[in-house]
């Protein structure tokens, strides 16, 4: 693998402006180790030829990786869904509008679970994606595919979304950092919906201070999404080495009973870690944490049975049925289009939302979902940060949890919390557990997105992990 | 808790799910499970006094002028249809179900 390729993103870009390298040949590496790439990760990469890339722009050419969710006008945005196969939208999402305008072209487009429902990328209806680190296993998801383009590196960054963990599960199970920002940091225009009051996007990448470019070059206000928020301060480049005077809580409900040992091991060694560099780290309680995952399997169904009523084969996307009358086109169209995932997950918002139903459960989540951003609020009065692990295992066995929903949806336990909080999150590679990698949450208030990503640097450094290995394949 | 076939068949309707006979079976046990899961939110007890979050991060209403300003051409919007005529979509005739 050519020393190019093994720059970070943030490298890459200072070299293209020493004039060590250009952006042609840093997208014609990157282009052709994507066309050749062996782990399922795209469902489309660009063609050869170098697009037109302004140099001196923020991101110098420097190309990304873009999760199949985003609409990209004229580039098949299929969202891992039969239902949008070769769907060409006439739009593009502002969050990839933002970064192919601050200079970074699109290298791909990467696959994931159908609408961004699962833990595996195993739910897609263009196959499952491979985890780099070893191919018989998940990359974890839904945002698979970025994360494994970043950690197999045919891609220098990425973006992907995160609903109840798709950005952190993925980027830990692959040995990259994935971050979440606060709720409304970055646009959710053109992302296909899943659910709207939890859904947001955010940055893959090999390190922090990647990510923390990527997400700069994202957040802002958007005059299309009236939920996206200004940023009280700009995305700034982490730098912090110490962590002195920095306050973190260990949820008890969140740690050590139903973590695997190997992942338990890792993430109390970098606990240690953080005392040594400054950090004062207490046990702490989130006493409603439990109920989380739950009250998201009400709250997420019930929105996503609401926002994919849109497929209908009306407007765009598959049709069949069309020899029947209207009706029979819907739900033929519905039957043929959808996996059985995102019917599972139709039929389960569905439900809850119906008739005489209501109160018992979207109402009942909802209210469990202040009671969890309460919890978080008042941790925030002694603690300026909460850490976890980001996923309770290790990259798990293609076809292991396929047909036990259940223990599918476990893997987001520890994710799903700061998604109802609608707080930010990242999850940093944490060295690695029987050869897999596992990944170390870190979690702050609304806003703290530049404190997280300071913090973030400093375990990083201490942490020394070293992701090449998933490179070499 | 458990779902009959027949909830199992008035939630696909209502979904506008056309389940094969096979996916009845597998979603009535299926859902069920979820279900029984999804429940243990009981636990949590009364929360009568609490309010309900719809939305996470307090925003006012966003307002914005009301200017008009160039929209999608209509052969743009259309050009994804799977059927088109006379500038529109074209769907089958609702027929005697009434198409819902």
């Amino acid at each position: 693998m050519s020393e190019l390729l093994e720059l970070t993103a943030a490298q890459a870009i200072d070299a293209i402006r020493r004039g060590e390298v250009t952006s042609e040949a840093v997208w014609s590496a990157y282009r052709e180790r994507a066309a050749a790439d062996e782990n399922n990760s795209y469902t489309w990469v660009a063609r050869p030829e170098a697009p037109a890339v302004e140099e001196r722009a923020p991101l110098a050419g420097v190309p990304v990786a873009v999760k199949d969710l985003f609409a990209t006008e004229g580039i098949p945005s299929q969202a891992g869904s039969k239902i949008l196969e070769d769907y060409r939208p006439p739009y593009t999402a502002t969050a990839v509008e933002r970064i192919t305008g601050a200079g970074a072209p699109i290298l791909g487009k990467t696959n994931q679970d159908e609408f961004a429902m699962g833990s595996s990328t195993e739910h897609s209806a263009y196959g499952p994606t491979l985890n780099p680190w070893d191919r018989t296993r998940v990359p974890g998801g839904s945002s698979g595919g970025s994360a494994a383009a970043v950690a197999a590196g045919t891609a220098p960054w990425a973006i992907g979304t995160d609903t109840g963990g798709s950005i952190r599960q993925p980027a830990a199970l692959c040995g990259i950092v994935g971050m979440k920002p606060t709720y409304g940091a970055v646009s959710r225009f053109g992302m296909i919906a899943f659910a709207s009051s939890l859904d947001q996007c955010g940055p893959f990448a090999r390190d922090v201070a990647d990510a923390a470019l990527l997400l700069g070059a994202m957040v802002g206000k958007d005059p299309r999404d009236s939920t996206s928020l200004g940023l009280p301060e700009p995305i700034g480049t982490p730098s912090a080495t110490d962590l002195q005077g920095i306050r973190i809580g260990v949820p008890e409900e969140l740690t050590g009973e139903g973590i695997e040992p190997g992942v338990q091991k890792a993430f109390e060694a970098t606990l240690e870690l953080a005392k040594e560099l400054g950090a004062t780290v207490e046990p702490t309680k989130l006493p409603h944490a439990p109920h989380a995952l739950a009250a998201y399997y009400i709250l997420a169904p019930a929105e996503a049975s609401s926002n994919l009523a849109r497929y209908d084969g009306v407007r765009y996307g598959l049709r069949a049925g069309a020899d029947g009358d209207l009706l029979h086109m819907y739900t033929a169209t519905r039957e043929a289009g959808f996996g059985p995932e995102v019917k599972r997950r139709i039929m389960i918002g569905t439900y809850a939302l119906s008739s005489g139903y209501y109160d018992a459960y979207y109402g009942r989540a909802q209210k469990v979902r202040t009671r969890i951003a309460e919890d978080f609020r008042t941790a925030w009065d002694s603690f300026d940060f909460i850490a976890t692990p980001t996923s309770p295992t290790v990259a798990f066995e293609l076809g292991a949890k396929l047909d036990d929903p259940l223990a599918m949806y476990l893997n987001d336990f520890c994710a799903v919390p700061m998604s109802l909080a609608g707080i930010p999150a990242i999850s940093i590679p944490n060295g690695l557990a029987d050869g897999l990698p596992t990944g170390f949450q870190l979690a702050g208030p609304a806003f703290s997105e530049n404190r997280i990503l300071d913090a973030a640097h400093a375990l990083e450094q201490a942490i020394g992990f070293d992701g090449s290995k998933a490179r070499q394949a | 808790m458990s779902l009959s076939r027949d909830q199992v068949l008035h939630v696909a309707r209502l979904a506008r799910l056309e389940l094969s006979e096979d996916e009845v079976e597998r979603f009535s046990d299926e859902l069920s499970k979820v279900f029984d899961w999804v429940e243990t939110i009981n636990e949590l007890g009364d929360l009568e006094d609490v309010e309900p979050t719809s939305h996470v991060v307090a925003v006012e209403n966003a307002l914005r002028a009301d200017e008009p300003a160039p929209s999608l051409p209509q052969e743009v919007a259309l050009a994804a249809a799977p059927d088109v005529a006379q500038g529109g979509f074209r769907v089958p005739s609702p027929g005697a179900g009434g198409g819902g």
